[in-house]
Formats: structure tokens, C-alpha cells, sequence
């Protein structure tokens, strides 16, 4: 659970916010965003007429003593309100809409991107930072894309219609207040800036507090072992006293931002009421285009604030757009070449009809290989033949590089000298999905999706009848599951399967590798404690799933290491030794220090639990 | 407000220490307001007595202080001197908005370090039963999550509401002032602006839930894709994969637009409702002034003040729909902080400790259904050795969890008592202190190794830091990370081990120098040549400190002066190392086993 303490991005400055990088995504609603924008003038103007109809009231009505007219004022006045009605529903749905429909496209294309990455790119990202890319920053862009135009259109509106509209009434005294804007502006962006460096420090005390939080739960057995509450307590209050210090000062700019705008757009009505005042005096100019001034002057506060505002937005969120399109560009470190995509298809629209069968032989022709992260090669020159049917098991430590050999065999990584044969030929000369639907790969720690059971049971092989569906898991012995769950096949799993307990979830993804049949077999066997029976089950799941199948495995269980036709040692990343079960133990090298461990731990943990049975 | 004594309670507890900066908040925002009142008026004054020549609607004070009736009339200085007000006025109103909005800041600030501060002094203190019984992500959510939904309750909602109904008492009051007819009609408009908005907030609250739900949704799949890589790879599920996020995308972005829909209206008719408000009091007012019932300046201010009544109303009804949110947050909270916290019993002692242990027919379940221990007893003499070795879910861990009182022995389940004394009547920090626990899935904090071995020192201490580490065999270690003992380990720093933690954490029980050891299999993760020469480094401690070690390697057992064979919560076997061989049982069989092994190795 990293999300609860990722850490925030160096700010980044792009070429024009990097707006020229996300617009396109805005191209396929120009229509409505155009539309968007013409109802926004709309109403913008409608706004603009209120004071004007307040105006001619005094002005007209109250100065001179009449109502002549007084109907067809009303009635324009409503109509006027009414137009504004219509216009405004009819954009902010839009606007919304747009929001939403960029913030999709974006997500899709992001999405549809990270299928086509290779497990290299899965390896060095967390998933809570590449979830993040996904759904936060997409949303973040979308948001900026669409509200922040709307919001800046609008605000521009207020501002350069207000300001016509007093040319028009008054030219000098509406420089008067013009003189104010720039100042105001300038102010206000200054204070937004520094709040927005404030808002990232309150971001990231926000997240270490949720960090120590999630310390002082997951590490409560051991403060209470040790007897450190006390001190453990003081870190946190000490976090939390600095957050409520950096909090406060945050808003500090906040309230100088908001109050300075403020107070300078109603200094500008002071200038309005001393030279109008005046004006008016003498002769000039009457009272309702004085009072609609002042009008005009105060509705200057809003759109100020939200332009500075908007500036700010655009700032923080080239962010978002660095690391979503960053996201985008990343290349696939495996890719199909165009000759294979041609014949094969891709993984979205594959040509089944030119897949030629599969027999499962697999050969390592003189590979090298090293990751590429990594600086010295892993393998060397390293040939290997398995024929179909055959079983090959991968022994050693933990962290000894078991992986390597599994990840090359199923493409998530290349060799990088020398060449893989599968069934004879390369298996670059097929597509990645050739290859994978003919692999059945088995987690050590089993992965299952949210949904029923049975979605879970048919997601290597979604045409499976009911009936093959009952044959895999009678195969894996994990028909006892079934019956005990309350809906059977129709029982949520939870998310990522949480809902079962780890051996159950390792039954039925064995259950869902023979459903799909594959000719080649991949297992991660895990080490997981699991109980006795669960354990003989999983045990006997093995031996059906790799019969007839060409196989490697990651063992730990002895059972399965001595079944399989040849084994390799790894250790520290390269292999040392090779051979039968039989000859290696003869050897009493590596592999015999290894079984021999791994028999007397499994032979005590048998020992003990035999004893309760 | 229907909220139960306990929530309201709640709400209070925290209050002390914000509520200060509350009361600055609210009096300093009632003067900005006063300022925004008092804005009208001079415009007011202004049209009608400076330039209109209608008497002075002033009281006498304040004219006499802006130099009486003919100044104000003078052909420069009366203009000047409203000009110079409405300035005046704009730097106060400027001044009390900045404080009040940084006093507001505080005080929320405050109210929720305190809120936080108490939920985590609180875990701190809950049994570990709680623990184990709540999910840690739960946990935190009600811990971020709902602390924020109860702040913005108390902050913005609470603060803001006394603030609002202020602001719309005193415009109200300064219209009915003015002209009672026409406050009467914009008075008419508070009900509607009221009940609009807590019917759409109402609504729009439900849509929004529902997106969210989706949005929910949505992120499960792309992360169950995310986390899930190698089995879409493995079974060739790219396109099943982009449809069922494509669909899921699709009907949370519809969400949002039929969520869309309502909001237009909603932010639309916000907007209309106090401009058709003021549309009507135009022309109303306008009729009213033909008739010489209201001046053209009281006019405009009568404006000014409606328009202030009726733009904050529509928030109001926001409030009052969110309050329900608040209220399930509140009881999210109450769960943790009214579960009981440890607690000793009334006299407990915190005496020092010799070690002399005796477990006496101990019956324990962690449900009442399944009892786990089944009537067991043995002693330990103070300054021995004593060795436990059991199967899976044999009670090894469990009898240790009682020992240091993680779980409380149930009435009638026997009694453990250290020196003679029952350590059900110490008190639980004293006993923990003095008992140095090793657990088999070790925890490290974010923070340098050094400080993870010194947790418990109140001091720190260079050599007993050192010390320490070398007896659990992690100097070398220690000593290949960059920066050495100041190196940051855990989540955030350089990823340990498994064996690498469990030393991390022998060192860090070494440190204190207790007077009872346990090693809960806390050497499985470490190499045979590295557990040997931790024992060795033990073995000094010998008769200092009553040991107790937990483990499946009988080379480990073999050197205790008893060992307990416990066998489905039952005492098996119970001797010495030569006593359990010659008495062939199950001590026995798992020696010949691993001493077979071990000959095979050697030969």
C-alpha cells in the first residue's frame, strides 16, 4: 500500500504549460467547445445588462417620477434573465460534459498504453504511482482543459465587458478604475504563487502524517513489545503541530491573496464615488450611471480572483501533463515487429486464423542475458533443450535470480545475444499473444480479479463450457471449495480475490491454467503456509497440471523438484548446476546442501503437525 | 439536529483549544461584514445628502465627527470625505477578512491536530486484540478520511453557518429599517432560495455518490490490471482487459454527465434566483421611489443589502444535506476512540523483575469456541534457558502473546505469574518493559537502523547501540550500507531482509538488557553459521536473563536446560536435551531426523 506515503513530483515548467501536448485530446469536441464558449458571451452579456437595467430604473423611473414604460422595462429585464437562464444551463452542462468526455479519452488512452508496456516498466513503477497517472492526473488535465477555459473565458468576459460598458458610460472615470486592475493582478498572482508552494508542503506533511498513522497501526504489536507508545506518540504529535504550523502559514497567503483583491477593487469604487461624485455635481453624468459604476467596479472581484486563479491551475498542472504523457511515451521494451503484427495481429485485434498450432518444444539457443537495469549478464551463452512434455525445475535461495529463466521463457523479457526456439523457430518470428495463450502461468502469489468465481475460472479461456469448468476444478481438487461457498460458481470473490484465503486462491488459479490447456506450463510455486490438507491438495494439482506439458518450475516443495526431468541450480543469479535429481545429489554440491535443508525442514514441520493430527 | 448526545460529545472534545480562534473568526468576519454594510450607506449618503441635498440620514455623532453638515456639503471635502470613508472602510474590512481567515485556519488547525493527535494516542492504547480484529486500511481511513469530513463539518459548516446566519440577520435588519414593505418581499424569497437548494443538494449528493461509486469501480479495475500484470500477459488478455475498462470508464464518465445535468441547473438557478430577487425589488422599488415612499440612495443600498441576504442562503441548504455525511463520520471515529483502552487493574505493581516463570494450567482460545491451550503448566527458574518446540498452531506464539499481556488470560484460564507475583496485577508497561520479545515477522519503523535498535533506550547510547548489534551478528551488515547506522530502513528507506529484520530486531530487544528474552522463531530467516553465533553471543547472557527460545532447529533447543515439546496446545514432552532423547518421543524422532541430515553433511 504505497499510495499512502507517495511522494509529491519536483514541479516542472513546459513550453506553453504544455497545453500543446494535451489540446489534441480536446480536438473532437471543438464543435461543443466552441458552443461552450459562445453561450458563454451570452451569458456574460445578460450579466452585464443587470446593472444597466438598475440604471435606467433610477435614472428614468425615480429621477424623473414616472412610469412610463415600466411594463416593457420589466418585461426586457426578464427576458433578459431568462435568456441568461437558458444559456448558462445549457454551457455548464456542456462544459461538464466535455470535462468528462476528455478526462475518458484520456484514461483510455493511458490505459490501452500501459497493455502494450513490458513487465520492465511494471517492475520499476509502483502500482499506486502508475494507478495515480491513470486516474488522478487525467482527471487533473481534464479539469484544467475544461473548467480552466471556462472559468478564464468567463472572467475575461466579466472584465473586458464591464470595462466597455463603463468606457461607454464614462471613459475617464472608468480608466480611474482600470488603473487598479494591473496592480490587483499582479498581487494577486504573487500571493497564488507562494500558496502554491505552501499547498505542497501541507500536501506532503498530509501524507506523513497518514504514513506514521499507518506505522502506528501495522507496528502497534511492536510498540507495545518494546513499551515505546510514549515515544512513538511524541513523533506524531510533533508531525502534527508542524502541520498545523505549515497549514496556518499556507493560509496566510490564501487570506493576504483574498483580502488585498478585495480591498483593492473597492478602493477603485472610492475613485468612482470622489470623480463621479463630482461629475455628477455637475451636471455630467446621473446618479444611476453612478451607482451602476460602483456595480460595475464590485463584480470586478470575482473574475480577478479566478484568473489569478486559473494562472495557478495552469502552473500546477503541467505536473499532471508531464507525467501523463511522460507515461504515454514510454516505449515498450518488447514489441512485436511489423512483419509479426502483420501476420499475428496485436493484442487487441489478433489474426487467430494465421497461428500455427503449437507442440511445446523449447530451446535456449547460446542466450546471454541481462536486465536492463542491470550491469553484468545473468546468463551466458546459455543452451538448453526441452522437448515436449518435459519438466524442468529452477532451485535456490530466495532472491537468487529464479525468475530470470521463467521471465525469458515467457517473453516478458528478450534475450539479449542468442536466440529462443519455440517449436523450432525464434519467437520473435510470432506475436507475443501467439505465445501467450499457449503458456498457462501460475503466480506464487495468486492473483484473481474481483468478480464471481466463475468469471475467475474463465478468464484464460472465456468459451469454456460448464462442463469443462466442473472438470478443471475437479481436476485441482478444489470442488470442497465450491460447495462450501454460498453461491457456488456465482460467489464474488472480492477484490483481488481477498475474499478467499490464500490457498483457496492458489487452487482456483490452477483450476483457471487448465481450463485455458496450454501446451507450455509456467509455475511460481509458492511457499506460503497453508495447512496440511490445503497443502496435499495444491501438491496433487501440480501433478495434474503438468502432465503432457512442457514445464518450468520454480520449486520449493520437494515433491515437485524430484519429479521434474532435469533440474537447475541457481544461485546469485547464474546457474552453477544442471542435471537429474539423482546426479546432482550424487554431486553433493549446492543442490544437495539445498535438499537436504529443504528435506529436513518439511520432514520436522510433518513431524510436529502429524502429532496433532 | 437530531445528533446523539455521544456525537455532539464528540464534536466537543475537541473544541478548547480552536474554539478561541472560532470566536475571533466569527467577530472579525462580523466586522467585514459590518464593513460591507456600511459600503452601501456611503454610496447612499452620498447620492442623496451630498449631491441629492436631502438632510443627512446620519446619526449626530457620526456627522459631527466627519466635520458637521456644511462640510460635508462643501463642493470638494463632502465627495473627499466619502471618498476617504469608503477607503477607510476598505482597508478595515481588508484587515479583519485577513484575520479572520488566518484565525479561522488556526483554529481548524488546531481542532484537527487534536482530533488527530487523540485517535492515535488512542490506537496506541487499544489491546492488540482491537488490532487484530480491525483492517489497517479501515483504520486509516476513518483516521485521514473522516477527520477531514468532521473538520470541514466543524469549520466550514458550523463556523460558517453562525457567520451566515449573522450576515443575513443583519441585512435583513438594515432592509426592514429601510422600507418593511419591500423587506417583506425579499423575505418571501428565503424559503424558496432555502428549500431549492436543500432539494438539489440533496440530489445532486445521491448522483454524486453514485459517480464516486463508479469512479470506485473504475480504479479497481485499472488496478487489479496493474497488480494483476503477469496473469493478462500470461493468458493473452490485453483486449478482454482495455473492453472491461472501457465499459467501466464509459459508465462513470455517464454517471458524471447525468450527475452534469442536475449540477447546470442547480449552479444556473443559484445564480437566478438572487438576481430575479433583485429584479423584483427594481421594480418594485422603483415604484415605491416614483411614489416618494424610498430615496433613490436608500434605493441602491436596499440593492445591496438583498442581494447580501440572499447569495449566502443558497449555502446554507449545502450545510444542512452535508450534515448527514458528518454524522456517519462521526460514528466512524466514535468506534475507535469509545473502544476501551488497556488498562491495568487498580494497585497494579511495576515491580523489577528477577524472571522466574510459571505458567499454571493455562486455558486459552482467541474465540471462546476454539481454546487453543489446553490446560498447560510448566516453570521456569529464573536465569535459565528454556527451549519450546511445536508445530504449526501448536500455542508456541500463543503462550508468549499471554505472557506479555498482549492477550489477558479470561477468568477461570489459569494464571502466569514472574517472582511469585500474578502478572495480571502489574502493570502492562512495566512487564513489557522488562520482558525483551523477538517477534518471528519483526516490524521496523521508517527511520535510520540505529534509531530501530535504540527505540527503547530514553537516551541515546553509542555503545550499547553497537554492543547490541554485534551480539545479533549485524555489524557487518550494518557496516555495507552507505551510510551505516544512520542509514533509513522500512517503507520509505533501504529494504532489509527477512534475516537482515529479524536481527535488526534481536539487537533491538538486546539493547535493553532485560531480565526475560524471548525468541518467538526469530531466527528462521537467518543462516545456520549467523543463528549459531547469535546463540554464542547469548549464551553470555546466561543467568543474567531467563531465555526462552522458540524454534524448529534442534541445534537451536538442544543447549536450553528444559525444552517443552507442546503438541495441540497440550505440554508433550518437558526435559532436558538428554532426558527427551532417552525418552524417545517426539523430541527424538525430530533429533534423528535432523542430525541425519546434519552426518549426511558432514560426512
Amino acid at each position: 500500500m504505497n499510495n499512502w506515503t507517495e511522494r509529491e513530483d519536483e514541479p516542472v515548467k513546459l513550453k506553453f504549460f504544455g497545453l500543446g501536448k494535451i489540446l489534441p485530446y480536446l480536438r473532437p469536441y471543438r464543435g461543443v467547445t466552441v458552443l461552450i464558449c459562445l453561450l458563454i458571451l451570452v451569458d456574460g452579456f445578460c450579466s452585464l445588462a443587470v446593472p444597466l437595467f438598475q440604471r435606467y430604473a433610477i435614472d428614468v423611473f425615480i429621477a424623473e417620477k414616472t412610469l412610463d414604460g415600466f411594463p416593457a422595462f420589466v418585461g426586457g429585464f426578464l427576458g433578459v434573465l431568462l435568456l441568461q437562464v437558458a444559456a448558462s444551463v445549457i454551457w455548464v452542462k456542456n462544459a461538464i460534459n466535455v470535462e468528462m468526455f476528455v478526462g475518458r479519452d484520456l484514461k483510455r488512452a493511458g490505459f490501452n498504453h500501459l497493455q502494450t508496456l513490458s513487465l520492465t516498466y511494471f517492475n520499476q513503477n509502483a502500482v499506486g504511482y502508475i494507478l495515480a497517472r491513470v486516474m488522478n492526473d487525467t482527471n487533473q488535465i481534464a479539469r484544467m482543459l475544461s473548467w480552466g477555459v471556462v472559468d478564464s473565458l468567463w472572467a475575461l468576459v466579466s472584465i473586458m465587458g464591464s470595462f466597455a460598458i463603463m468606457l461607454g458610460l464614462n471613459w475617464r472615470l472608468a480608466l480611474a478604475v482600470m488603473a487598479v486592475m494591473p496592480i490587483a493582478v499582479v498581487v494577486g498572482g504573487f500571493f497564488q504563487g507562494k500558496l502554491v508552494v505552501w499547498n505542497r508542503r501541507v500536501r506532503e506533511l498530509n501524507s506523513r502524517i497518514t504514513g506514521n498513522f499507518n506505522e502506528g497501526i501495522t507496528g502497534a504489536k511492536t510498540t507495545k513489545t518494546l513499551v515505546v507508545e510514549e515515544k512513538i506518540e511524541r513523533e506524531f504529535r510533533a508531525a502534527t503541530a508542524d502541520m498545523r504550523k505549515t497549514a496556518v502559514r499556507s493560509a496566510r497567503f490564501g487570506a493576504l491573496f483574498i483580502s488585498i483583491t478585495t480591498f483593492l477593487v473597492v478602493l477603485s469604487i472610492a475613485l468612482v464615488l470622489y470623480y463621479g461624485g463630482q461629475l455628477t455635481r455637475e451636471g455630467l453624468m446621473l446618479i444611476g450611471t453612478l451607482s451602476a459604476f460602483t456595480n460595475y467596479a464590485l463584480s470586478l472581484v470575482n473574475p480577478i480572483q479566478n484568473l489569478a486563479g486559473f494562472i495557478t491551475e495552469l502552473i500546477t498542472t503541467q505536473v499532471n501533463i508531464e507525467r501523463f504523457t511522460g507515461l504515454l511515451a514510454t516505449k515498450p521494451g518488447i514489441a512485436d515487429s511489423p512483419k509479426v503484427l502483420q501476420k499475428y495481429g496485436d493484442a487487441f485485434e489478433p489474426k487467430r486464423e494465421n497461428w500455427e498450432p503449437i507442440k511445446g518444444d523449447i530451446e535456449f539457443q547460446d542466450v546471454s542475458f541481462r536486465y536492463p537495469d542491470g550491469d553484468e549478464n545473468v546468463l551466458e551463452h546459455f543452451n538448453l533443450k526441452v522437448p515436449a512434455g518435459a519438466c524442468v525445475a529452477i532451485v535456490g535461495e530466495t532472491g537468487a535470480g529464479k525468475s530470470t529463466l521463467v521471465n525469458l521463457v515467457c517473453r516478458f523479457y528478450e534475450p539479449s545475444e542468442g536466440r529462443i526456439l519455440i517449436d523450432g523457430r525464434d519467437y520473435r518470428e510470432r506475436s507475443q499473444l501467439w505465445l501467450h495463450e499457449n503458456i498457462g502461468y501460475v503466480l506464487q502469489s495468486p492473483h484473481l480479479f474481483s468478480g464471481s468465481v466463475r468469471e475467475n475460472l474463465l478468464y484464460g479461456r472465456p468459451d469454456a463450457t460448464d462442463g469443462e469448468i466442473a472438470a478443471a476444478v475437479r481436476a485441482v481438487g478444489a470442488e470442497g471449495i465450491i460447495e462450501r461457498l454460498e453461491r457456488g460458481y456465482e460467489t464474488d470473490v472480492g477484490e483481488s480475490g481477498d475474499l478467499l484465503s490464500t490457498g483457496e486462491k492458489q487452487l482456483l488459479s490452477f483450476a483457471r491454467a487448465i481450463l485455458a490447456d496450454p501446451r507450455i506450463f509456467v509455475l511460481d510455486e509458492a511457499t506460503s503456509s497453508v495447512d496440511t490438507l490445503t497443502e496435499r491438495l495444491i501438491q496433487q494439482a501440480i501433478d495434474r497440471l503438468l502432465a503432457g506439458r512442457s514445464s518450468f518450475l520454480i520449486a520449493h516443495r520437494l515433491s515437485t523438484i524430484r519429479r521434474a526431468d532435469l533440474i537447475l541450480v541457481v544461485q546469485a543469479g547464474k546457474i552453477v548446476e544442471q542435471g537429474s535429481h539423482e546426479a546432482l545429489l550424487a554431486k553433493r554440491g549446492d543442490y544437495y546442501t539445498l535438499y537436504t535443508q529443504q528435506y529436513e525442514e518439511e520432514a520436522t514441520s510433518e513431524l510436529l503437525e502429524h502429532q496433532t493430527e | 439536529m437530531s445528533k446523539k448526545p455521544s456525537k455532539l460529545r464528540l464534536i466537543l472534545r475537541f473544541m478548547p483549544g480552536a474554539l478561541p480562534w472560532f470566536l475571533v473568526t466569527i467577530a472579525f468576519s462580523a466586522l467585514v461584514m459590518f464593513c460591507d454594510m456600511v459600503m452601501p450607506q456611503i454610496v447612499s449618503v452620498t447620492v442623496d445628502s451630498v449631491l441629492g441635498g436631502l438632510p443627512f440620514a446620519l446619526p449626530a455623532s457620526v456627522l459631527a465627527l466627519l466635520g458637521g453638515e456644511n462640510a460635508l456639503r462643501g463642493p470638494q471635502s463632502g465627495l473627499l470625505l466619502m471618498a476617504a470613508a469608503v477607503a477607510a472602510t476598505a482597508i478595515v474590512a481588508a484587515l479583519a477578512r485577513y484575520v479572520s481567515r488566518v484565525a479561522g485556519t488556526r483554529g481548524s488547525e488546531r481542532y484537527v491536530q487534536s482530533m488527530r493527535d487523540a485517535l492515535f494516542s488512542h490506537i496506541q492504547k487499544l489491546p492488540f486484540a482491537w488490532h487484530t480484529k480491525n483492517r489497517t486500511g479501515d483504520i486509516i481511513q476513518r483516521c485521514t478520511s473522516d477527520v477531514d469530513q468532521v473538520r470541514g463539518f466543524v469549520t466550514g459548516q458550523l463556523v460558517e453557518m453562525v457567520r451566515i446566519l449573522f450576515q443575513v440577520g443583519f441585512s435583513m435588519a438594515a432592509m426592514f429599517a429601510m422600507n418593511a414593505a419591500l423587506t417583506m418581499v425579499a423575505l418571501g424569497f428565503v424559503p424558496v432560495i432555502f428549500g431549492y437548494s436543500c432539494f438539489f443538494s440533496w440530489r445532486i449528493q445521491k448522483k454524486f455518490q453514485a459517480a464516486d461509486e463508479e469512479e470506485g469501480t473504475l480504479s479497481t479495475i485499472a488496478q487489479e490490471n496493474l497488480t494483476g500484470v503477469r496473469v493478462v500477459r500470461a493468458f493473452g488478455r490485453e483486449r478482454f482487459e482495455r473492453d472491461k475498462f472501457e465499459r467501466q470508464n464509459e459508465t462513470y464518465t455517464m454517471a458524471w454527465v447525468n450527475l452534469g445535468g442536475t449540477l447546470s441547473w442547480f449552479w444556473t438557478l443559484s445564480d437566478f434566483i438572487p438576481i430575479l430577487l433583485s429584479m423584483v425589488l427594481v421594480a418594485l422599488g422603483s415604484v415605491s421611489a416614483v411614489r416618494g415612499e424610498i430615496s433613490a440612495g436608500q434605493f441602491i443600498a436596499f440593492l445591496s443589502y438583498a442581494a447580501m441576504m440572499a447569495w449566502p442562503l443558497r449555502q446554507l441548504g449545502r450545510m444542512v444535506s452535508e450534515m448527514s455525511k458528518a454524522g456517519v463520520s462521526i460514528d466512524r471515529l466514535n468506534h475507535i476512540l469509545s473502544a476501551p483502552a488497556e488498562q491495568d487493574r487498580p494497585g497494579a505493581v511495576a515491580a523489577p523483575l528477577k524472571g522466574g516463570i510459571a505458567f499454571e494450567h493455562i486455558r486459552f482460545g482467541y474465540s471462546p469456541e476454539k481454546e487453543i491451550l489446553h490446560d498447560v503448566s510448566f516453570t521456569i527458574p529464573a536465569g535459565s534457558t528454556f527451549a519450546i518446540l511445536g508445530g504449526t498452531g501448536s500455542g508456541k506464539s500463543t503462550l508468549m502473546h499471554l505472557l506479555n499481556r498482549l492477550y489477558e488470560l479470561p477468568e477461570g484460564g489459569g494464571r502466569i505469574t514472574i517472582d511469585g507475583i500474578d502478572i495480571a496485577g502489574m502493570k502492562a508497561a512495566a512487564l513489557r518493559d522488562q520482558i525483551g520479545m523477538v517477534l518471528q515477522e519483526p516490524f521496523l519503523f521508517s527511520r535510520t537502523i540505529g534509531e530501530n535498535i535504540a527505540l527503547s533506550l530514553q537516551q541515546p547510547d553509542e555503545k550499547a547501540l553497537r554492543a547490541a548489534a554485534a551480539d545479533a551478528s549485524l555489524e557487518e551488515t550494518i557496516a555495507e550500507f552507505p551510510l551505516g547506522f544512520s542509514t533509513v530502513v522500512g517503507e520509505r528507506g533501504v529494504t532489509l531482509s527477512g534475516g537482515q529484520r529479524q536481527r535488526a530486531a534481536i539487537a533491538r530487544a538486546l539493547i535493553k538488557d532485560c531480565p526475560v528474552l524471548v525468541f518467538d522463531d526469530s531466527l528462521s530467516a537467518v543462516d545456520t553459521k549467523t543463528d549459531a553465533r547469535i546463540r554464542a553471543a547469548l549464551a553470555r547472557h546466561r543467568g543474567k536473563a531467563t531465555l526462552i527460545l522458540i524454534s524448529h532447529r534442534v541445534t537451536t533447543l538442544m543447549a536450553a536446560d528444559q525444552i517443552l515439546v507442546l503438541d495441540g496446545g497440550r505440554v508433550a514432552e518437558l526435559g532436558s536435551h538428554e532426558e527427551l532423547l532417552a525418552r524417545g518421543g517426539i523430541y527424538r524422532s525430530v533429533w534423528d531426523l535432523q542430525m541425519q541430515g546434519g552426518e549426511r553433511e558432514h560426512e
